[in-house]
């Protein structure tokens, strides 16, 4: 391995043996150091190998596009949970309108691309060495790191709002229990009682989501619990989709849903979990059920790689996906700083395509061409009635910015035909995209 | 010892079966989020399944606004012709593959 300029006939004999020579040194243990050779780059250049952490829309999908792509690459994919319970439609489960079954996903399929999935949690990313440590003390290897850390919810945010309150109040804005915990808090409900919700101010995970929300459950209290309210205090004087919301709310719902923007007095400055009580600058809100959405940031894995700012979300190239804090790591989904892209499954899945092909590109040491994406998000406002949001973005000034002419929401004025026909695609969305990352 | 498995790569590329996004023009990759590029029953229609005019001429008419769409107008105008073109030709070629 010391020749370092083979004649182009001995390329496969040399590179057979430099492998050799590269696993003695490791078996050696140690020798390449004495090389001034980090061992996992050195160990790289047998095969060039790839470790994903997170395994969501972002991470799945990226792991398995690399391997397609590439069938020489190695790809580890870390991820800590062997479900994955996806988030999208699971306001429909809050709704009673679907099993939470229906949103679990395993890894059997990424596994058998010849993906090496491993069920653990990353305590540490040397980003110098290339190296990544689980919490069973295994230590993995990297020429590129892609992490889809998804977001954490920030437990320090609204005083009185901690782990032990979301038992109270929960977020749910995680599927899974907090969904179920939700879910059997409406179905406990009286009717006639008050459901209040919080939203946090931009930016977050899923920016229709907390009206999607409000809007479902609505659906369930006016089926099953006519004389109940919902009020939605509201961190922010503007959402997303609002005009088609509030029209279908006056439409489905009239009287049911008040929403409370941040001027009007909607900044939960405190939760009171003992009494349920939300409270605001400008008074407090007693609810029968309460669901606290709260502020986020990257998840704990983007600040143990060095890769968040102070914002506590994950600068990017829009090219690449690549780190602006840390060479060699990329970085998809709801973590990352990407301008006019929102924070959707749809936006993790398009990134991790874009990424996948920038990764396996940069290991071929090739250009990366600059790309473009696409998103796009559907509500549901009721069963049969979808609403939609979508834009087209291309790297612009370090960012990616929208595309000028392109995306938007679905018209305001619309036949009902429309609104059953946009609920269709949503549900055709959620197939086609958890069929392609864990089918 | 570095450019030897660029060749060895290259050449598993070559005989990889499926799509080889590298090649992919800007904004493919995107479609698949709702699209399947092979028939599954869906009722979003899949990619794989039409010809590269037919393609070229839905999303001239989505962007003009002659073909009533609910999301597919929106995204249209996303796209040059040149683009779309693209887009259309790649897939159409990805069928045989």
């Amino acid at each position: 391995m010391t020749k370092s300029k083979p004649s182009p006939t001995g390329m496969r004999a040399r590179n057979q043996s430099s492998r050799r020579a590269i696993l003695g040194a490791l078996a050696a243990g140690g020798a390449l150091a004495v090389l001034g050779i980090p061992a996992a780059r050195a160990a790289s250049k047998a095969a060039p190998r790839v470790v994903i952490i997170g395994g969501g829309f972002g991470g799945a999908s990226c792991a398995r596009l690399i391997k397609s792509e590439d069938r020489d690459i190695a790809v580890t994919l870390l991820e800590a949970n062997s479900t994955y319970i996806a988030c999208p439609f699971s306001n429909a489960v809050l709704a009673g309108l679907r099993p939470l079954e229906q949103q679990k996903f395993g890894y059997d399929r990424v596994r058998s691309d010849g993906i090496d999935v491993i069920h653990r949690k990353v305590t540490a990313v040397d980003t110098k060495q290339r190296t990544v440590r689980l919490d069973d003390g295994k230590q993995l290897g990297y020429d590129r790191l892609v992490i889809a850390p998804g977001v954490d919810l920030r437990f320090d945010a609204v005083p009185g709002y901690d782990e032990a309150a979301a038992e109270v109040l929960p977020h749910a804005w995680k599927a899974g229990e907090q969904t179920l915990l939700l879910r059997r808090q409406l179905e406990a409900m009286k009717d006639g009682g008050v459901v209040v919700m919080s939203a946090p101010a931009n930016p977050f995970r899923c920016p229709p989501g907390p009206y999607e929300r409000a809007s479902l459950i609505a659906h369930y209290l006016k089926t099953h619990k006519p004389r109940s309210k919902l009020i939605l205090l509201d961190a922010k004087d503007a959402f997303s989709k609002q005009k088609l919301f509030e029209a279908a709310w006056q439409e489905l719902y009239p009287g049911m849903i008040e929403w409370i923007g941040l001027s009007s007095g909607g900044n939960v400055t405190r939760i009171e979990p003992g009494t349920r009580t939300f409270v605001t600058e400008f008074g407090s809100y007693r609810a029968d059920v309460g669901n606290v959405i709260p502020p986020q940031r990257a998840a704990a894995v983007a600040a143990i790689a060095g890769v968040a700012d102070q914002t506590g979300w994950c600068p990017v190239d829009p090219i690449t996906f690549e780190s602006k804090l840390q060479p060699g790591v990329h970085l998809i989904g709801d973590a990352i700083i990407a301008g006019g892209m929102p924070k959707s499954a749809f936006s993790a899945n398009s990134q991790a395509r874009v990424c996948a092909t920038a990764v396996v590109d940069l290991l071929r040491e090739r250009t990366p061409a600059s790309p473009k994406l696409i998103n796009t998000c559907y509500s549901l406002v009721a069963p049969d009635y979808g609403i939609s949001i979508a834009g087209v973005y291309r790297p612009a000034n370090g960012l990616l910015a929208d595309v000028p002419g392109a995306g938007g929401v679905s018209p305001l004025e619309a036949p009902k035909s429309a609104r059953e026909q946009e609920a269709v695609y949503a549900e055709a969305w959620f197939k086609t995209i958890t069929h392609s990352v864990f089918g | 010892m570095i450019r030897p498995i660029h060749t060895l790569v290259a050449a598993a590329l070559i005989a990889a079966p499926g799509l080889a996004w590298s090649a992919s023009p800007p904004g493919a990759a995107s479609c698949l989020g709702c699209h399947a590029a092979a028939a599954d029953g869906s009722p979003v229609p899949a990619l794989g399944s039409f010809t590269a005019e037919q393609i070229v001429t839905a999303m001239q008419a989505f962007r003009s606004g002659s073909r009533p769409a609910t999301v597919m107008d929106r995204i249209a105008k996303g796209f040059s012709d040149d683009e779309v073109e693209a887009i259309a030709d790649w897939y159409a070629r990805s069928k045989s593959k």
